[in-house]
């Protein structure tokens, strides 16, 4: 089975050298039953189960266990030496919807005009031909919180499947969530007049942070809170009436927060707007999940004691100050998790374009966390806070088949090497535009 | 005190002393003499001489006299100074006093947005760069501006050398009294001086962009003003460099402001034989050797920091303890100055408020600075080097009678300057004080129905009491002549409170105190020790006082002076002055490491439980079961050890990255900038990197001369470098340089066919120059710029050319191939792998990014798998960072290129360590671990290629520059020290109130950037990117 693997898989590389990722298709939806055999199975729950075989049944994981014997004439996969995850999951993305980073505004949707957009669907703008998202289904993330951007309240994210042929068909989890921003704390520099900009930076530079007006950056952002409040009281206050003479669509589009349909993400890394997230949690009774959250391991157990979630964005990061531990991002997970806090970890790298989420888990890994825990990092924790644990983020019976097989650690970039990947059953298409130019050049330069 | 013989009044007489012969007189002619004899005093002639019960003769704004023992001329006016001091007035060498401040307009500098200035704004025949102005004339711009001379008198000044504060040669200073007469007559020096910095001020033109630039601009304009001595025709008449050949018989004055660039400017002089005096900008303290090696004289402003507010702990995380450690140490800068036997001057400079620099001055002195050196920097040291000694800075007959009288020591706390005498006229400080009221007085007051009587204890012009058998509430005001004095007849209810805030005691409402009791309003003369007025009680009775002294006042106690918390022990000055710095630099030394998997980038391969021996910075030997006495020996076992990471592209490490005011800038130099300080030097041995190369950003085509450096972290900017190495150039192509994100670009070029004819003409040019320059090395300008290509095209200098798509890293590699060069390296190169071949055959090095793309339309098809292909296509490849944070994690960044496409591990730990070296022509030295190598290395804790790995040791040269576990101690080192700083700001903040002190302010890290890709850096980062300048790096 393993040969056969192989087979195809080399099949399919001399077909990709005569077609352009525009012939990579989405696979059909996985009918019957299918089996990944002799792996090590790592459920994302924490637990491994060494040569264990996954049955898979129209797209859900029937069973996960050691004495699995697959049916006659049903696919197997054979895993023997390798190792089995659960999908990754990029918990907050502007995966589609920012296509070429700089210099081509006509290639981004992420950021609309206003400072209060609930209503704004980021789902709309998901370009599922996205030439980044091949990549990242490379390297084992299937699904993606896809976010928008900008403004206050900037609107709502969903959660889409990577290997999709439209939005309609890519949405995973429709407006899981409405994503605020709040405003800093930290005046970027002084009040004018009142004192001088730090030596070491021109006034042109300095201009370009420039709060400007001689307000206090703290006393603008609290009265900047204050005005976010207002808008939920308000948006409360209209939809406890049953019916409305003016519609207001942006109060409509808050309801799943009250009802706690939908999660609030509040995006943030100072502890001053995480304190702010707190306080709003408390006043409306939302789910709140802190998104950035670089702080968050100076108030890790308010964050527990008060079940704020927390997405760290970058693992891959300079401390914020020259003084603090070099190691500081990297070791941030473990103390959420020693904490007790649910977290996730991201990758919002723009220059690699969010590929290295599992090495955002390794790093962790190595300042801290357990591999297994790394590994939930970015599987059934950010099920779990994106709220898609009940269908994925673990290798258990009655999830769908979102399931990845590795040739080594996946947390590590000299051995992680995603062979074979499944979303809901799919057995999905690895290839991508850059394994395409790879097979173009090689053949050219004649390289084995 | 009592014997008040000083009647005159300060404003008196000014005009009419300097009548100005050519001036006629509108009125009756009153020429007067203006002689004096001040007797009785304690003349502090110099910092030598002090004659005591001595006597100075002025007249017509010239000393006549000074000694003990002279009699008072027949028609002196003769003020008795019994018990006080007169010195000769203070001298502020760097001031702008009576020159208005050149206002920029808009634009300048260098930005992708905006359209560029490529020449000068200037009409007339001036220099092509708007910067430079050494035609400027101090003098002719002067005019006498008496809201800004007074602050400078009450100081303590008499004279001031004032210049223009703006561009890069600002052109002659001048030497002026701080008299309020006729601009004519305070000049005592027209040209005095030449002024130069760094900082191009109100010039709008784009170059220069950058520090670099600066300093190569100035270089430049020596070259130029010296060729243009002979006139040359193709010059035609330039102003402003015939100016600067005039002045350079002045004394030289460098503006730094900052430890690093008076080091700039220093090497900038010593380079055209010019001696610069240097202003300092007050952390010079912080490399006080580097300083004293320059033998410059300094001059030292003390505008400490403020206390900043830290009691939210919120605030206080976002404040580095190198800020913190500032604010305490800043005041030791003098003292420093002092003890490291350097010369300098004191001014006023930068300080917000003149007023403060008799208090600043002091805490220097509670610093260690001595009182003598004070007064000397502030008197002789700045007219010597002026060459106005002849006539003011000391107290001798024919200078200009320019002094100040004082109440006691100059330096000592509480002194009272009574007056500031400037060419021989008085002007006020402190009048009122002169005539000392201290002591005990009988008040009788006379009213309708009687009168009573009072004692007054005066204890200064502000605060006194009078005493019934309470002491009453109490208010007094004495302006030297006339004195307000106001009580109530009930008992203080509160122990302190009187004294000071006068102001509003005509309405008679007072402190809550005075409602009760009767009020006694009075107003007076103060005649000797008798007084007398009139006054009104609450009633509204008229009355009639008089006081009259009795004795003098009890010994006051301590006065309350708000001296801020300043206590030792200090903070500790480390290297650099950084929280992860050290007071020692670390040593050099032998080190043996046992019994480690040894990558050796060598034949030998992969060598297990292997010992290494590092001897004089070198490894020695490598093998099995080695010992050596006395080396520090380290544990291998189950760890692995290779080369020190080579970044062959680095950002970190410099006050500034890019300047892009033109296409062709190859006059700049990365090392003329380097920032020792850069906290991301530590945090990168952490990630085991011990060399990388700094390039210049790629806002140009033809970019700034690189850097290589070694990562000794603590070293300066010369400690830095890495020593006997190829020297290198940046390049760069494509979008950048074409400033594709500007709407509105007018720089040529705007498309990659300008790209390649920049190159074109850029070296058709230089060779032109060369052959020049062989027929006529005399009249052939000096080019810095083409001086530089000069040596591409002699393989003197290399390229290292920033490029992402195959078509304009074809059409470089054709422009070099006709010129008979080669491109040694191709950066970024992320189409490398489609034009491999080409690249093969031109002998092209390159380094790539493992896994970036898609950052802009450029990188669309940048690949993963870049290196691999053309590593396999024979190329040396190396992997860089241009990232600060992800050169902590090269050897991870290499490793991807065994997951995409398959390169071997030890192929893929060359590409950060040998290749590099290869690329920068150092491989003879570093990348691999062979015997007579520096020794560069790392120890890991796991596979090195493995995401896994930490560096245990970064070694450099021998010397371990991190340990792990040296890490963690410093640590805590830094908490505590903060900690400490941070009690003590909030104990400061007590003692000042809380308007003494300004919020926090965070400490921004500046992050500089290639320009090319987004940073994500963290919350106290400020990310610096293409053409944006910065000044030096100040901490």
């Amino acid at each position: 089975m393993k040969k056969i693997f192989i087979n195809l898989s080399a099949l399919l590389l001399i077909v990709s050298i005569t077609k352009a990722q525009e012939t990579i298709y989405p696979a059909p939806a996985n009918k019957g039953k299918f089996y990944i055999k002799n792996g090590t199975v790592h459920i994302g729950n924490g637990q491994i189960i060494e040569n264990a075989t996954i049955e898979v049944n129209n797209g859900k994981i029937v069973s996960v266990s050691t004495n699995i014997n697959p049916a006659n004439g049903a696919e197997v996969f054979d895993a023997t030496g390798k190792q089995v995850y659960p999908g990754l999951i990029l918990p907050s993305s502007d995966l589609g919807l920012k296509e070429i980073a700089n210099g081509v505004r006509g290639s981004n949707d992420h950021t609309e005009i206003g400072n209060y957009n609930p209503s704004i669907r980021s789902i709309t703008a998901y370009n599922t031909d996205s030439r980044v998202i091949r990549t990242l289904l490379a390297n084992g993330i299937l699904l993606a919180n896809i976010t928008p951007e900008g403004g206050i309240i900037s609107g709502s994210s969903s959660v889409v499947q990577l290997d999709a042929w439209n939005w309609e068909d890519a949405a995973y989890k429709m407006e899981n969530g409405i994503h605020l921003r709040l405003p800093s704390f930290i005046a970027r520099f002084g009040r004018r007049g009142g004192f001088t900009l730090p030596a070491n930076l021109p006034p042109d530079i300095a201009a370009r942070f420039g709060l400007g007006g001689g307000a206090d950056a703290a006393k603008q952002a609290m009265d900047k809170l204050e005005e976010i409040k207002s808008f939920f009281r308000q948006a409360k206050a209209y939809l406890a009436e049953a019916t409305h003479k003016e519609t207001n669509l942006k109060f409509e589009a808050v309801k799943g927060l009250f009802n706690k349909t939908q999660k609030l993400f509040v995006h943030g890394d100072q502890v001053k707007q995480m304190l702010a997230a707190i306080d709003i949690a408390k006043e409306f009774g939302f789910n709140v999940v802190m998104v950035g959250a670089s702080e968050s391991y100076q108030i890790a157990d308010l964050l527990k004691a008060n079940n704020i979630a927390v997405i760290l964005n970058q693992e891959h990061a300079l401390p914020a100050t020259e003084d603090d531990d070099i190691d500081q991002p990297f070791k941030t997970p473990a103390t959420l998790q020693k904490a007790g806090v649910l977290f996730a970890l991201n990758d919002a790298f723009d220059e690699a374009r969010y590929r290295n989420l599992s090495f955002n888990a390794g790093t962790a890994a190595t300042y801290g966390l357990t591999k297994e825990e790394a590994l939930q990092a970015i599987t059934l924790n950010s099920a779990k806070i994106l709220g898609i644990d009940a269908t994925t983020g673990s290798i258990e019976a009655g999830k769908d088949a979102n399931i990845i097989i590795s040739d080594g650690d996946i947390l590590d970039m000299r051995t992680s090497n995603v062979s074979t990947a499944f979303i809901q059953g799919r057995k999905v298409s690895l290839d991508n535009k850059q394994k395409e130019l790879y097979e173009k050049y090689k053949y050219k330069y004649g390289i084995k | 005190m009592r014997k008040i013989k000083l009647l005159l009044s300060g404003l008196l007489a000014v005009v009419l002393l300097h009548a100005q012969e050519t001036f006629p007189v509108n009125g009756v002619a009153d020429k007067r003499s203006g002689s004096y004899a001040f007797i009785n005093a304690t003349i502090v002639k110099d910092a030598q001489t002090t004659l005591h019960n001595a006597t100075l003769i002025i007249k017509e704004g010239k000393i006549v006299a000074v000694g003990t023992g002279i009699p008072a001329p027949k028609d002196a006016v003769i003020i008795d100074c019994k018990d006080k001091y007169i010195y000769p007035s203070f001298i502020d060498i760097y001031s702008d006093y009576g020159i208005t401040a050149p206002q920029r307009q808009q634009g300048g500098g260098f930005n992708f947005n905006q359209p560029s200035q490529i020449t000068s704004n200037t009409k007339g025949a001036y220099n092509w760069n708007q910067a430079i102005k050494p035609e400027t004339d101090a003098y002719k711009q002067f005019t006498i501006d008496d809201s800004k001379a007074k602050p400078l008198r009450d100081a303590g000044f008499g004279t001031v050398l004032t210049h223009v504060k703006d561009g890069i040669a600002r052109g002659t200073g001048t030497v002026v009294t701080l008299a309020n007469t006729n601009d004519n007559f305070v000049i005592v020096k027209e040209k005095a001086s030449a002024h130069y910095s760094l900082n191009k001020g109100t010039s709008t033109q784009s170059y220069p962009s950058s520090v670099m630039g600066s300093i190569a601009l100035l270089r430049q304009t020596y070259l130029d003003a010296q060729w243009y001595k002979n006139k040359p025709a193709t010059e035609g008449t330039n102003i402003s460099l015939e100016a600067f050949n005039e002045t350079q018989s002045l004394p030289q004055i460098f503006e730094g402001n900052d430890k690093w660039t008076d080091l700039r400017g220093f090497r900038i002089g010593k380079e055209f034989g010019v001696q610069y005096i240097i202003k300092a900008g007050g952390n010079e303290y912080q490399r006080i050797n580097e300083l004293a090696a320059t033998k410059a004289t300094f001059i030292l402003p003390l505008n400490y920091p403020q206390a900043m507010d830290v009691e939210d702990p919120n605030d206080a995380r976002a404040v580095s303890l190198a800020d913190m450690k500032n604010w305490e140490l800043a005041p030791t800068n003098a003292a420093a100055f002092e003890k490291a036997n350097i010369p300098f001057c004191l001014t006023t400079a930068d300080l917000r408020d003149t007023k403060t620099f008799m208090t600043n001055l002091r805490k220097a002195i509670d610093m260690g600075l001595s009182e003598t050196k004070a007064f000397e920097a502030l008197t002789k040291t700045p007219a010597t080097l002026l060459n106005v000694y002849d006539k003011v800075g000391s107290l001798d007959a024919g200078k200009w009678a320019n002094f100040i009288i004082t109440s006691a020591p100059i330096f000592k706390e509480g002194t009272t300057i009574y007056s500031n005498w400037v060419q021989g006229e008085k002007y006020a400080v402190n009048e009122s004080a002169w005539n000392d009221i201290k002591g005990i007085y009988n008040l009788t007051i006379t009213t309708p129905t009687g009168t009573s009587n009072y004692t007054v204890d005066v204890k200064s012009s502000s605060s006194a009491s009078v005493i019934n058998k309470d002491t009453l509430n109490t208010r007094i005001s004495f302006d030297g002549k006339t004195v307000k004095l106001n009580f109530n007849n009930t008992a203080v209810q509160r122990n302190s409170g009187f004294g000071g805030g006068f102001g509003g005691m005509r309405g008679g409402a007072g402190n809550t105190g005075a409602l009760n009791g009767k009020q006694f309003r009075l107003t007076g003369f103060v005649s000797g020790d008798s007084w007398n007025g009139y006054g009104e009680d609450t009633a509204g009775n008229k009355i009639t006082w008089t006081a009259s002294f009795i004795k003098p006042a009890a010994i006051a106690e301590s006065s309350n002076k708000r001296t801020s918390p300043i206590t030792k022990p200090l903070s500790k000055v480390t290297y650099p002055f950084d929280g992860y710095g050290n007071e020692e630099l670390p040593k050099q030394e032998d080190i043996l490491i046992k019994n480690a998997t040894v990558w050796t980038n060598e034949k030998e391969g992969i060598l297990h439980n292997t010992d290494v021996l590092v001897k004089n910075g070198r490894i020695a030997k490598i093998g099995k079961n080695l010992s050596s006495a006395g080396a520090k020996e380290i544990d291998g076992t189950g760890k692995h050890l290779t080369p020190g990471i080579i970044d062959e592209h680095s950002h970190i490490a410099v006050s500034s990255i890019n300047e892009g005011g033109q296409s062709v800038t190859s006059e700049v130099r990365i090392a003329d900038n380097l920032n020792p300080e850069d906290i991301n030097i530590y945090r990168q041995l952490s990630g085991g990197v011990t060399s990388s190369h700094i390039l210049h950003g790629s806002a140009n085509t033809i970019g700034g001369q690189t850097q290589l450096i070694k990562l000794r972290w603590g070293a300066d900017d010369e400690g830095l470098k890495f020593k006997n190495w190829d020297p290198f150039i940046k390049f760069a192509l494509g979008e950048n340089v074409k400033r594709t994100t500007s709407q509105n670009n007018n720089r040529f070029p705007d498309t990659r066919m300008g790209v390649e004819e920049v190159l074109n003409d850029a070296f058709a040019r230089a060779r032109d120059y060369e052959n020049a320059m062989k027929l006529d090395p005399i009249h052939t300008r000096r080019d810095l710029e083409l001086d530089a290509l000069v040596e591409i095209l002699n393989k003197k200098r290399f390229i290292t050319c920033h490029s992402y798509v195959q078509s304009e890293i074809t059409a470089a590699m054709r422009v070099a191939e006709k010129y008979g060069f080669k491109f040694n390296t191709f950066t970024h190169v992320l189409e490398g792998y489609k034009v491999a071949d080409k690249l093969k055959t031109h002998g092209a090095n390159t380094s790539t990014f493992s896994d970036w793309w898609y950052y802009k339309v450029e990188v669309t098809d940048a690949i993963a798998y870049n290196a691999a292909i053309m590593q396999k296509a024979g190329l040396n490849v190396c992997i860089n960072s241009d990232d600060a944070e992800m050169a902590r994690r090269l050897n991870q960044e290499a490793a991807k290129t065994i997951k995409y496409g398959g390169v071997t591990e030890e192929e893929a730990l060359k590409m950060i360590t040998l290749n590099p070296a290869k690329a920068l022509h150092v491989a003879d030295r570093v990348g691999s671990i062979k015997e007579g190598k520096d020794a560069d290395l790392v120890l890991w804790s796991n596979h090195p290629l493995s995401i896994y790995a930490m560096s245990l040791y970064t070694i450099v040269d021998g010397t371990i520059y991190f340990s792990r576990d040296k890490d963690l101690e410093q640590r805590k080192k830094i908490a505590a020290e903060k900690e400490r700083l941070i009690q003590k700001l909030i104990a400061e903040k007590r003692v000042v109130g809380p308007g003494g002190v300004r919020p926090a302010e965070p400490s921004w890290q500046i992050i500089l950037s290639c320009g090319d890709h987004e940073e994500h850096n963290g919350l106290f980062t400020v990310d610096i990117q293409e053409g944006e300048k910065t000044t030096s790096g100040n901490k």
